[in-house]
């Protein structure tokens, strides 16, 4: 079976400025996949990339083994909602879900009247006068109902209220129970990410930082405390990720393929979050290092 | 032949502990304390994920290892059921557990510890043994 979503040396340049590259992916599809990142990291240019929004100007990308929006039956099989949940404002409720139903081959009606009942919208409603939160639930409704096999969500539940929020992922994962397609959705909110996501990917400063099955990543980094050390001493099957120290202590992230033995460091396991967190910091942190080296070249 | 369906999963996400394993608990703890019985279902995946909104994968793999522990087995297109209880033969060893383990609290108490040392230490020597019985 081809991957949900294959990149390879993957770039995209806006002027002088590179918002992703040199990125690599291999996510296989069946999976729901968390893209996370800071604010300006290149996740929604990602996102672009692989619905075709945006063009590469370096490397390739396929999503369901064939390039982006290559011709209709593509994109039947791909569903997008950007991260403003884009609704027709002067269309009605109604009027969206008949224009799915028209323009989608496979489109669930009886999956979105469903999803419209219960967040009690009016089917005679324009689409222009509901909340904020009320236009991105159609959008991600129209989504879902879309029945495809890659559903590609940025910022998905970010408009939304904590309520709305556990409800529309409720509906997703329900869908996914149901029809067996592969998500990447882009999130900040990690909670969220770790009771869905099957597959993490962080990217930071433009590239991938990590990426894989949560299961196998949380497996392969501990937190190790210990008496201070020089990061450097360590067994060399230790890859340091994140490290802080004090006068005494050393507290490090690190990733390791098998058990720590030694005895010195207690070893704790990682949540998610840190696990995100980890890598993301330590992407500022090579990022401000290359900074100071860029100055002293200065 | 459906058997009723008793149980509801719920996740506490600050426990530290997997949504897969949390599962898992609650399933064994319903059948220790008798609440599951044999021929009872356990929630469909669907239903559970709906609940929980979380990935399906997570309720197929706690299923599985409650299936290889010989606990439920999964009827294809209906669901997945009880198949064996817990309770009875672990109950009755219970009460003598308890009361050794009253013991043991009590002599703790009188060589000076306080709750949070009895938990540390229990929590560490469970820890190590668990270890040692794995190795």
């Amino acid at each position: 079976m081809s991957a949900a979503l294959a990149a390879r040396g993957l770039g995209k340049q806006y002027g002088r400025r590179w918002a992703l590259s040199d990125c690599t992916l291999d996510i296989p599809q069946g999976r729901v996949v968390g893209l996370v990142g800071p604010n300006g990291a290149g996740k929604t240019t990602l996102l672009q990339l692989a619905v075709g929004l945006l063009r590469p100007t370096a490397g390739t990308i396929e999503v369901l083994g064939r390039p982006p929006s290559d011709d209709a039956r593509q994109l039947g099989q791909v569903g997008f909602v950007a991260q403003d949940t884009p609704v027709y404002s002067a269309l009605s409720v109604a009027d969206h879900l008949r224009l799915g139903g028209w323009l989608n081959p496979r489109w669930d009606d009886e999956v979105a009247r469903r999803r419209i009942g219960q967040l009690g919208l009016d089917p005679k409603q324009r689409a222009g006068k509901l909340s904020g939160g009320q236009q991105a639930q159609l959008a991600l409704t129209l989504a879902v109902a879309k029945r495809p096999e890659l559903l590609i969500l940025d910022e998905p539940v970010a408009s939304l209220d904590p309520l709305a929020r556990r409800e529309f992922l409720q509906l997703l994962m329900a869908a996914v129970a149901e029809h067996e397609f592969s998500i990447v959705l882009s999130s900040h909110l990690v909670a969220d990410l770790e009771r869905i996501c099957d597959y993490l990917v962080v990217l930071a400063s433009s590239r991938v930082q990590v990426a894989g099955e949560v299961e196998g990543l949380l497996a392969a980094h501990r937190r190790l405390i210990g008496p201070r050390r020089d990061p450097k001493a360590l067994a060399p099957d230790l890859q340091v990720i994140d490290e802080s120290h004090t006068d005494v202590q050393s507290t490090l992230v690190v990733r390791c393929d098998g058990p720590v033995h030694d005895p010195a460091w207690t070893v704790e396991e990682l949540s998610l979050e840190d696990l995100v967190l980890a890598y993301m910091g330590r992407a500022r942190q090579q990022g401000s290092a290359s900074d100071r080296r860029l100055g002293v070249l200065r | 032949m459906n058997g009723r369906t008793v149980i509801e999963f719920h996740l506490d996400a600050r426990s530290g502990v997997s949504p897969y394993q949390q599962i898992v608990q609650q399933v064994r703890q319903a059948l220790r304390l008798g609440l599951l019985r044999e021929g009872d279902q356990l929630p469909t995946v669907k239903d559970a994920v709906e609940r929980l909104a979380i990935n399906p994968n997570t309720v197929l793999k706690a299923y599985k290892e409650l299936e290889h522990a010989g606990l439920v087995a999964a009827r294809p297109g209906v669901g997945t059921f009880v198949t064996k209880s817990l309770g009875d033969v672990s109950l009755a060893a219970h009460g003598p557990l308890r009361q050794d383990l009253r013991r043991w609290l009590a002599k703790a108490r009188r060589a000076g510890l306080d709750d949070e040392s009895i938990e540390a230490l229990f929590r560490d020597t469970f820890r190590s043994s668990a270890a040692e019985g794995v190795a």
